[in-house]
């Protein structure tokens, strides 16, 4: 049985070409860059060449890229650096309601540890934050708003420059949490015209345990994590040089393959959602219909819930990821899925496929050879499924 | 992943016994979709009152799946007595356990058999006047009270890995704290030992120090003494080897005290003063 990992969004294999460049700072590169002699001299230019082919995959400047631990460390620096670094202004963030977990819960640390008011944006049902409705509910206090670029749930994209605009023209520091994208689709901090940008390794097929964090120049960050000047004081803690390395060349990769990337998953989306609408009854395109992530389909599957799918396609070979209370440890339905204004019962059925450039066709075709089944299989156990197919068709 | 014994994904990929028996003499549905879990079962039973079919139909995750196909495995041959003795924790058992945030499942295992042992029975179910407490899943205090009581349960995330009370907004727990409370002191036994006063506490710590905790003592050469006992602090000052070692700190607290606790009574803290 061949496997079918279709779930790249939550883990994906580091590429070889990655995997080489990083092994040799395990080993015989393994100085420090702080230190002061050649070895350090050599660990730290590599450094800064990595900063550099971050940088331009963004089209950044390389001083303005720093190293963390992951995206999640970059969304914690984001936004608790630039609140506390600009707490004259005044206590007031925004978040959108479609935001990662460590977006959502730093802003809850400002509102519960530093007085801050914290504004939960809420998106239309294809999960889009209304720039109108942001404009709403900025004012003189706003320090930081803070909306994701797409979500790994649905595969949405905002319309990003339209409203970091709106927060440009105000004084407000503007975040976006880049991590579903950078490595997905092109993306400018000049064309976007953000502040903060969040990104992380594995996304772009480099290694876990590192990210980075685009600041705009001379913006004032308070650190979260304090100690030495890596970072220019900004992020302490001795290099993670094998995994930086690893996001260097993948960021490098990255800005050659794009171009043909995007399409080609695409069409391997495409595919798969056309399979689904035409031979599942029932099932819901959850997301923006065009304006999504390449390799990302999200559905909804009316009568069943995801956490069985999900164990049923694994007793097949084939690997995705659902957003049903069931799955999660906290047994609470997505707040994505919830923010787009489904019912629980119908996000119960999430079931999300996220693909990378080495899936094909037969992948795709794997998935509809089970799926189906799996679906009408388990809409068999359900004891109100038959009720409400007998309602339909009767009526 | 959740840690899934093989019985329970065998239950859930080759469940037994899916469908409604027809014409049921115990039938019941419990839970609804908007929870994420729902399940129907019905049995029938032979005129010596043993089931000798049941089924199951359900809406809901793996376990939940495995939870009722095991269900009515273990209720067929049963008589309905036996199965109204079945608690959650058999189901659970039946399976080689549940993955603590999926014990709920087993729950709505033994609702569901105890509604339809009910309908058998004849007794109807007493759901009008059931207050709800967490409206996002649909569970009622009775429901939240009985988990508590049965197994036990100190915790909102045990409560809510039992019943799924409390897993949505969030604003219930306040509720569900409330009711963990009353269980809890509800269960409480009167405590049989009447307050010590000073004195009696004096004497009794003395005899325990001399009988169970001056002879290991002394054996590596040190000693104690009691100093004095205000309210639950009992003060001690350490003598001979004791009183010079590194260790002594975590001798008060893990021997001493804990044989203190267990002997004597047991809030007492054990506090070494200077001598």
């Amino acid at each position: 049985m061949k496997r079918v990992y279709l779930d790249h969004a939550a883990a994906t294999p580091v590429r070889r070409e990655v995997l080489e460049a990083m092994l040799p700072y395990f080993t015989e590169g393994f100085g420090n860059p702080s230190a002061v002699y050649d070895l350090g001299a050599q660990a730290k230019e590599a450094l800064e060449e990595q900063r550099a082919k971050v940088a331009r995959l963004i089209h950044a400047h390389a001083e303005e890229i720093i190293f963390t631990s992951s995206g999640a460390e970059a969304n914690n620096l984001a936004i608790k650096g630039a609140a506390l670094a600009h707490l004259k202004k005044g206590r007031h963030v925004v978040v959108s309601a479609v935001e990662h977990h460590s977006v959502l819960n730093a802003a809850r640390y400002l509102e519960k540890f530093h007085d801050f008011e914290v504004t939960f944006l809420p998106v239309d049902r294809h999960g889009v934050v209304d720039p109108e409705r942001l404009q709403k509910v900025i004012n003189p206090a706003t320090v930081l708003v803070s909306i994701i670029h797409a979500s790994n749930e649905i595969g949405t994209i905002q319309p990003l420059a339209e409203l970091a605009r709106r927060c440009r023209e105000q004084g407000i520091i503007f975040h976006t949490d880049a991590v579903a994208t950078v490595g997905q689709i092109p993306v400018d901090v000049q064309e976007l015209g953000v502040d903060l940008l969040s990104l992380s390794g594995p996304a772009l097929e480099g290694p876990k345990g590192v990210g980075a964090l685009y600041f705009r120049r001379r913006l004032r960050l308070v650190p979260q994590i304090h100690g030495g000047i890596q970072e220019n004081g900004r992020r302490a803690g001795t290099e993670n040089m094998p995994g930086i390395v690893g996001l260097g060349r993948a960021a490098e990769l990255a800005e050659i393959e794009l171009p043909e990337k995007g399409p080609y998953l695409a069409q391997l989306r495409d595919q798969l959602k056309a399979g689904v609408m035409e031979r599942i009854p029932y099932a819901i395109y959850t997301g923006h219909p065009e304006r999504r992530l390449p390799g990302h389909a999200s559905f909804c599957m009316e009568g069943i819930e995801g956490e069985a799918l999900i164990f049923m396609l694994n007793a097949k070979g084939i690997y995705a990821n659902t957003g049903s209370a069931c799955a999660s440890k906290a047994l609470k339905v997505s707040p994505v899925l919830c923010a787009i204004g489904l019912p629980p019962e119908v996000a119960q059925g999430s079931i999300v496929f996220t693909f990378n450039q080495d899936d094909g066709q037969e992948d795709v075709a794997q998935v509809m050879d089970h799926l189906p089944q799996a679906v009408e299989r388990l809409r068999s156990f359900s004891p109100v499924w038959r009720k409400k197919m007998a309602a339909v068709s009767g009526g | 992943m959740w840690e899934y014994t093989d019985k329970v994904m065998e239950h859930f990929l080759h469940p037994k016994n899916v469908g409604v028996v027809e014409n049921p003499d115990g039938e019941a549905i419990v839970g609804s979709l908007a929870c994420g879990d729902a399940l129907r079962l019905t049995f029938k039973v032979d005129d010596q009152g043993r089931i000798v079919d049941a089924r199951f139909k359900t809406f809901g995750c793996a376990s939940a799946i495995a939870a009722a196909s095991a269900l009515t495995e273990m209720i067929k041959g049963m008589t309905v007595d036996e199965a109204a003795k079945l608690t959650n924790q058999d189901i659970a058992d039946f399976l080689g356990g549940l993955p603590k945030e999926k014990i709920h499942c087993s729950v709505m295992g033994r609702e569901a058999l105890e509604k339809a042992i009910a309908h058998y029975k004849g007794i109807p179910t007493s759901g009008v006047e059931e207050k709800i407490i967490c409206e996002c899943f649909g569970v009622t205090e009775d429901e939240i009270a009985r988990v508590v009581r049965e197994n036990d349960l100190k915790t909102v995330e045990e409560v809510t890995n039992y019943t799924k009370a409390g897993g949505g907004c969030g604003g219930c727990h306040e509720a569900i704290e409330e009711i963990i409370a009353r269980v809890r002191a509800e269960a409480r036994p009167e405590m049989a030992v009447p307050k010590l006063t000073n004195l009696q506490k004096i004497r009794k710590i003395e005899e325990t120090i001399e009988r169970e905790i001056r002879p290991q003592l002394q054996q590596d050469g040190g000693d104690l003494e009691l100093i004095d006992v205000v309210g639950n602090r009992v003060l001690v000052a350490t003598r001979g080897a004791c009183a010079v070692c590194q260790m002594a700190h975590l001798t008060l607290k893990d021997f001493v005290q804990a044989k203190l606790r267990e002997l004597v009574w047991p809030e007492l803290e054990v506090e070494e003063v200077s001598k």
